[in-house]
This record gives structure tokens, sequence and C-alpha cells, in this order.
């Protein structure tokens, strides 16, 4: 390895396979972005490593061309584990779905964020299971009618961020398939922060959950709906910049500053290094299809702060043994500490 | 005072979880074992960590086998009892031989300890005429150890704790030994806490001075040395030898050793094992779950580690999909068994050898994987190393069996130094491509296997999963030829392994006779013990024991048919004997032992004698 930094472009990070998702399909957006991504950050090919699970956004690894393992259902986050164990010098990448990670894969999901492992997670979150065609997901909208629900869901709604930051995740995000340049600026930094990335992708699974995140990409919706945070600015929204969120107590409240009541300084200016506003962002979470003057949708990096990560702490004490005991006398393990001779 | 040789000699400790029967059990294994006995032990542990005092569920036993002559078992039946308390009497006095000795302590009889264990109102055994049949000894050891310790500042709780020291000192003085080992070991473990010292060495002496004082004592016993091999030796269980397998294994194969666990009864002792080795550069992992323990250890394998997984039965029930995953991705990964009592959660403190078939097939798909057994507490080092050796240079998932009886069983080892082992396995990553060479993941060598080559080797990028796959280049294949291409390369490779192990060899008796008795894991030392006396009494019997249950040695087949019967004993309701069945078309007879007990070697023989006649 050397730390030469090399200009590559996203192409070069393009596998010879023919891409298989369905035409139109969200996941291809962010193929090109993460591509884009892994070029800007120079990051040379064979020190990136790409784990998926199984569902449509698992099939990830064979379009990029790095080194790349696409393993079984909801497994991907312990197979990182073990992976970024033996060798913490890669650069690793979960692709998972909303079915992969959420459900059978939510236990190892909520461990891999206590343990914090420096890698980034893109949660392709599409609310349906696609590659099983159209079966309703842990975070698909109750009522809903899909093929193992014809008479609606009656599950109720997994909320992903809210999830990630109970178990204490150092960074916790959102973005969307149809916003290219938004989506490119969080995986950059997901890749910088060090510890467990955890990004939900609003991915459009065109066939079987059409539009399911249209309010918040229509241009006609998505000022009133979606709210893009970012790092010392208050909280606005809207076509003309006229909602705000304030904090009453601990209580958010959606505010029309075109009322009078409130200013633009009695705003929540967002700081992602307080988790309990952070949690809170977590909770909007509203459907503003069903809910009039719904709390918006927040997108961007909800909460990044530092904390320990279990690799190098596994390293460190592995070090520090070997400096106390030295690096391991086979023939001293071997014989023990009582031996006797017979003649 | 005469003395008696004995040939062998099988005692029992056994009292209340707190009467220190472990401790006192081994002590006196490691005395003996340096009068050159040979020996085997066996700890019988309460399921319950704090089972009720003073009742059956709560008694710990510990069994103690050595003599003269090689001892390949802890014992079928005792020659000497040593009850703590009433629980201890009722559950252990139907192994002891009649005529035994039996050492009881008195005041572990009194009324509440007789009401806990069930014994009829003011009916106490030690005084009703029941055990005429044994040599009874009813000491009243609380009450002597008191008395020993008078002088003594220490409470009298602490004073209690002590009278598994008076059990060890009379046993001391019957079997003339010299007790020096253990007082370097008191004086070594309470060197800073004089008092409890004292009261040990006081307690200890006590029981050799009463041994010598009462005259009910007619005989002293001595044990010849054992004609064991010259060099030296050291004791070891089963699951501590597994862990230093692995730890050398990685060692010369020049990887980080790697282990996933969650715990579980009875390989949790491999993760404590592995976890205090940090030094030798293992990390050891507590995972989630069974599920996420062996697929960090693929992603540890996959990144070049050695990855490794241990559980027990319903572990590797948990872990079928992941294994199946690693057959498909051909890397390197060892998954160990300790097997007990099934099915679901079972028998967990109790033995048995029924995850065989689990292991051969329980997978979904034509799922080839190396299957392997450990035979005795030190085998369970060599069978370690075995799996990491065929793991690594097979790019293939091992599953080494191990179980409850092996794990927790003990016997002396003549232990290899670091330059016996063997120096030529250090691993070849592939690292380069030639001029205008593609990499493929999926190229075979001529043992059928496939490069490795790990995540950070510059210009070898390439993606690998659990989809079939075209061989050679490894992209997603949903091609009918392939698949079946696939499975029968898989299949080839595992068999192909055949060709690099040792052929079976008989561990006792020889070619050609009435009755081959073929085991397989821990029924090694009954079978062995069996075998030996028959052929001792003239009878035509061999016995062979397998490692390698997948594949199987070459000439096994061959071996078989040199006898007019085989016979294959199991803890299990039959399971290899399916196997051998199937696969040589002979009419092996089964004999089955399914209570979660070891198989005795009587039973063994009385199983061989029905044959030969």
């Amino acid at each position: 390895m050397t730390d030469t930094k090399i200009a590559l472009k996203p192409k070069d990070f393009e596998t010879d396979q023919e891409v298989r998702w369905c035409p139109g399909c969200g996941d291809y957006a962010i193929l090109k972005q993460v591509q884009t991504a892994m070029a800007q950050l120079a990051l040379r090919p064979s020190d990136v490593a790409v784990i998926s699970g199984i569902g449509c956004s698992s099939r990830f690894p064979y379009y990029i061309n790095t080194y790349g393992l696409h393993s079984i259902h909801g497994r991907a986050a312990a197979i990182a584990s073990g992976l970024r164990m033996a060798n913490p010098n890669l650069s690793v990448w979960i692709a998972t779905g909303d079915g992969d990670c959420l459900s059978i894969g939510g236990n190892h999901f909520i461990h891999l964020l206590r343990r914090n492992f420096d890698l980034n997670i893109l949660l392709f979150n599409n609310q349906i299971y696609g590659l099983t065609k159209g079966q309703y997901s842990p975070t698909s909208e109750l009522h809903k009618i899909t093929k193992s629900t014809p008479v609606g869901v009656i599950d109720h709604p997994l909320n992903p961020l809210s999830l990630a930051l109970g178990a204490d995740a150092s960074f916790v995000a959102r973005s969307i398939d149809r916003d290219g340049k938004h989506l490119q600026a969080m995986l950059l930094r997901c890749e910088q922060h060090r510890g467990s990335s955890f990004l939900e992708i609003y991915q459009n699974c065109n066939i079987f959950n059409d539009g399911a995140f249209e309010l918040f990409t229509d241009k006609a919706t998505k000022a009133d709906t979606a709210l893009f945070v970012e790092q010392g600015k208050p909280l606005v929204f809207g076509t003309e910049a006229q909602y705000g969120i304030r904090l009453d107590g601990h209580q958010p409240q959606r505010i029309d500053l075109r009322e009078g009541s409130f200013s633009a300084d009695d705003l929540w200016l967002h700081d992602e290094t307080d988790l309990y506003k952070a949690q809170l962002l977590a909770r909007f979470f509203d459907d503003p299809r069903t809910t009039p003057n719904a709390l918006p949708r927040v997108f961007g990096i909800l909460y990044a702060a530092q904390r320990p990560c279990y690799e190098y702490d596994l390293n460190e004490q592995i070090a520090q043994q070997q400096a106390q005991k030295g690096t391991g006398n086979l023939d001293e393990l071997l014989s023990g500490n009582e031996t006797w001779f017979i003649a | 005072m005469p003395f008696q040789y004995k040939d062998e000699v099988t005692i029992k400790f056994a009292g209340d979880s707190g009467d220190g029967m472990q401790l006192t059990g081994n002590e006196f294994t490691g005395n003996t074992a340096l009068t050159g006995s040979d020996l085997a032990t066996f700890p019988d542990f309460p399921a319950e960590i704090r089972a009720p005092q003073g009742t059956t569920a709560g008694v710990s036993g510990f069994q103690l086998h050595f003599g003269s002559r090689r001892i390949f078992t802890p014992g079928d039946r005792c020659d000497v009892l040593v009850v703590m308390n009433a629980a201890a009497l009722k559950s252990h006095l139907n192994s002891l031989k009649k005529g035994g000795i039996l050492i009881a302590n008195i005041d572990g009889f009194d009324h509440k300890n007789l009401r806990l264990s069930k014994y009829p109102d003011g009916d106490n055994p030690l005084q009703n005429g029941s055990l005429t049949d044994y040599e009874l000894h009813a000491l009243p050891i609380g009450k002597l150890t008191r008395e020993a310790l008078r002088e003594s500042p220490l409470g009298t709780k602490d004073k209690e704790r002590a009278k598994n020291m008076f059990v060890l000192g009379f046993l001391y003085w019957l079997y003339d030994r010299d007790m020096q080992s253990t007082i370097d070991r008191l004086n070594a473990k309470f060197a800073r806490q004089p008092d409890i010292l004292q009261a040990n060495l006081l307690v200890l002496k006590a029981g050799w001075h009463y041994a010598e004082t009462i005259e009910t004592l007619g005989t002293r016993y001595r044990v010849a040395p054992a004609p064991l091999p010259a060099g030296e030796y050291r004791n070891i269980m089963g699951n501590e030898a597994l862990s230093i397998g692995l730890i050398a294994a990685a060692r010369q194969l020049q990887l980080t050793l790697f282990y996933g666990s969650y715990p579980i009864t009875p390989a949790s002792d491999i993760l404590h094992h592995l976890a205090k080795h940090k030094n030798f550069g293992v990390k050891t992992f507590q995972a989630e779950d069974e599920i996420a323990a062996i697929c960090a250890a693929i992603g540890a394998s996959y990144g070049g580690n050695l990855g490794i997984t241990g559980t027990s039965g319903p572990g590797l029930a948990l872990k079928a999909e992941a294994i199946g995953l690693a057959v498909m991705l051909e890397l390197p990964l060892v998954i160990i068994d300790v097997q007990r009592g099934g099915p679901s959660t079972g028998l967990p403190t109790k033995t048995e050898q029924a995850d065989l078939l689990q292991a051969l097939y329980g997978r979904n798909g034509e799922c080839p994987a190396v299957v392997l057994a450990a035979h005795s507490p030190s085998d369970c080092f060599d069978t370690a190393m075995e799996a990491c050796r065929l793991a690594v240079q097979y790019m293939t998932p091992v599953i080494l069996l191990s179980d409850g009886y092996i794990a927790n069983g003990a016997e002396p080892w003549q232990f290899p130094t670091a330059d016996q082992l063997p120096q030529d396995w250090k691993v070849k990553f592939r690292q380069t491509l030639q001029a205008d060479e593609v990499f493929l993941p999926y190229e075979r060598d001529e043992k059928w296997v496939r490069p490795w080559a790990i995540p950070g080797t510059d210009t070898l990028t390439h993606r690998i999963g659990g989809l079939e796959k075209e061989d050679g280049t490894g992209n997603i294949s949903y091609s009918p030829a392939n698949h079946e291409y696939m499975v029968k390369v898989r299949e080839a490779k595992i068999a192909g392994i055949a060709d690099d192990i040792a052929p079976q060899t008989l561990t006792e008796g020889v070619e050609n006779g009435d009755l081959l008795i073929l085991g397989w894991g821990s029924t090694y030392g009954a079978i062995r013990s069996a075998v030996r006396d028959l052929i001792a009494e003239g009878h035509s019997v061999a016995h062979a024991h397998l490692r390698h249950l997948r594949p199987l040695p070459r000439n096994l087949g061959d071996l078989l048919r040199q006898y007019r019967r085989v016979l294959i004993p199991e803890i299990n309701n039959g399971q290899l004997v399916k196997v051998i069945r199937e696969q040589y078309l002979l009419p092996a007879v089964p004999f089955n032992k399914i209570q979660g007990l070891p198989i005795t070697s009587a039973e063994i023989k009385i199983a061989a004698l029905s044959l030969l006649s």
C-alpha cells in the first residue's frame, strides 16, 4: 500500500458486469453517486470493500470495481464487523435495504452501531420488498396494500434514524436518491467520519412502491415537506423559506414566519453534535400525505460525534498485552505452568 | 501395615457444590501424575450454578482413574467413593463397586441433610446397615476440622471451608503419597493469607494423621508407574487443548487467529481461554448471537485472518446458512461444535454425539464441508491443528466435533515443543498478476482449490457471493450446466482431501479378524480399554477410531471388510452407522446409549461379546 493519491474517475469504479436493476430504479442514481464519491475521496479500489446482504440493493457490490462480498440475508453488518477487525486499514461500505438491515438483520445492525466499527452503512430504504416482488417491509406505512397485506398493513412502521440513535450510533444522516448533489455531500461525510456512519437513503422502487417519497422530491411539494439541515443554520423550509422550527420547551413547533409572532432569530439552530436535538429531529416522522401541517422530514446530518471504535480498541488491547507479556511464547503455552517428567 | 499394589484405581469425590470437590479432585490428580501413573479425569458439575445446598441437584462430582497400565477413560465404576453429604451418597452410591471403600462425612448426614436428600425420616444410611456391601469409613470430618483449627483465628465459615483438605490428607495416607506438591501449591496460593494457609496445612496433616491413627484402615495402597513413553508431561483438558491447538496452528500458518463466539455450554471455555491470549495476537469477539459469531469469522477470513467460530449443537443449527455461504465463497473457516445432549436445549451439561449428521448434512443445497472429530482431551490439540490446516490449504469450512465429555475431561499429555510442529504451513496469499493476466477468483489448482486474494491487495479486486457463480470468473451464473458442474467441483474438492490424510490405522488389534469396533469422538477410551481386555481374553477383536468423518479415509472400506462383523458404538441413536452402511453397503451393527453419559468399556465388552458368540 502506498499513500500516493491517484487521480481516479467514477468510471474507474465501474465493473464489467451488466447492471440488472429494473429500468428507472433509484439504485442507479445511488450507484453513480457512490462511484463518484469514491473517486472524489481518492480511494484506491483495492483498499475498498463493499459488503451486502440480500435484496435488490445488495447486488451493489457486483457493480463497483473494488473488493466486494454479496453475503446472506441480514448478515452484512456482522461480516463487515469481522472484516474491520481483520484489517482496519480498509474502507468498508455496507449496502443494505430496509428488509435486510431492519428486519432480518436488525440485531446485527444495532450491535454494529453500538460497537461503532469504522465503516459506512448505506440503507436503501424503499419501504417495500422488491426482490421478492412486493411484500410490505418494516418501514412500510400503516394501511398500505401490498401482496402480503391485501387489506392493509397493521405493522407499525419502524423509524430507522431513531433506532440508530437509540443504539448510540455516532453518525446518523438521511438523503434521497433524486438529489444527487445532497447525496454526494452525505457520502463524502460518511467516509470522513471515524466510526459507524449510518446514511438512510430514500430510494424509489418504481415497480412495487412508485412515488413513495414523491412529496419530498416533487417540485410542487418538496420545499414544504422536506427540511435540509446544515450545521449552524436555522431550521427553515418552504418555497419562500416561510416556515421554520422552534423549540417550545422540548417540543418542536412548526411556525409560519409570515404570521409575525416569531422571527428567524427565534428558530432552532442546527447543531449536529447535540444528541438530544438529533433525537427530536429523528422523530420528525409524520406522514405528510395524512398529516396536515406536518413537521417536515429532515435530510442531512442529524448527528455526528466522536467516540471509540471497537476495532481500534481491540488492536490497542492486543498491543498492550504484547507490551506487558511479550508476543507469546508458543513453548510456554504448550507446556503450561506445571509439568512432570517420566523417565 | 502392608501395602497392596493395584493395577488401577478409580476414585470419585462427591459433595455439595460448595464443598470444594473439584479442587480436591484436581489436587489429588496433580499429585497422582507426579507418581508416574497414567490417568484420566472427568468432572460432573450440577446443571445449576447455585443449586440448593444439600440437595441431589447440587451435588458436584469429580472422578479420577489412574493406574500402572495405560488408562483411556475416567473409569466405569469406583473403587473409592468420598461423599461429603447424604445427597452425594444418594447420587453416586450406584457407581461404587461392591466391596469398595466408602468415605463418608458424618456431619453431612444430619437431620436436615437427610431430609433435603429425601432419605426417609430418621433413617440414616450410615447407621441403618444398608451399606454392609462396602468398606464404610464414616468420619466426623467437620468436627475433626474444627478441632484441628481450634487455635486458628479464622471464623467458623472459613474453618469449615478447609474440610476438603482433611479428605485429601486422608487419601494421601491411604495411597502412600508425598504431600509436598499440595503443600507447595497451598504456599503459593495463600502466600498473602497466612491464616488461611496455616489452616489448610493443619487440616491436610490432620487428615493424614487421622488415617494413620485409626485402626479401621487395614490396608494401604500403592500404584506403580505406568509404562508411559519417557518425556515431559502436563495435564490437559479438552477445551484448553483445543484452544492451544488453534493458537499453535495460526502461528504455523502465520495467520492472525480470529475467534467469534456466543456463550454456550459447554463451548464457552474456548472463548475464555483464547481471550486470555491476546498477546499471541489472538482476536476474540463475543458476538451478539451465533449467526453474528460465524459471520464475523467469515468476514475475518475474507480479510485474511484465520476465522474460527465455536459453539454447541443449537448454535451449529443457527450457523447452518452461514456455513453454506462459506462453502460457496470457498474461504477458510473452522467451526467447532462441542456437542451436548439434544435436541433443542436438551441436556446442556451432559454429553452426546448426536450432531454428526447435522455436521455432515445439515445445510440447504449440496453443501460439502470437511468434518473432523477429536477423541480425547489431548487429541483436541491435534484435531484443532488438522482442522486449521485443511481449512486454509483447501479454502473450505471445516467442522470440528468435540463433546462435553472430552471438553471437561483431563488426561496427561506429552506435549510437543514448538519446533516439533509442522514448519511448512505458511500461507501464500495471491499477491500479483502476470502481465495481461485477468484475475480469476475461482480459477482452481490441481486440487480444485481457488486462490485466496484478500482486500487490500493491489490489482486483484474481485466480487464474490452466495449466488451460484461461473467457474473461473466467479461471475453470477444461472446456467444449468454450470450449476451442476460447480456442485460436482465443490464435492470433488472435499472428496479429494482423502488423498491428503493418513490411511485409517488400527488403535488395537490386528487386521483380519472376527470383530472390528469402529468409533469416532469421545468413545475412544472406552472402546480401546474394552478391546484391550477382549484381546487379552483371547478374542479376535480390533479397534479403529475415525478422526476424519468427511472425507473418510480411502482405505476404510477395505479395512472394514477384513472382519466378520463391524460394531459401531455411539452416544446417539445411530448416526455413523448410517453413513458406513450407506457408503460401504456393510451390515455394521450399532450399539447406542443416549443417557447423556459416556459409554463404559464394560458396556462395550458386553455388546462385543454378543457379536463374538
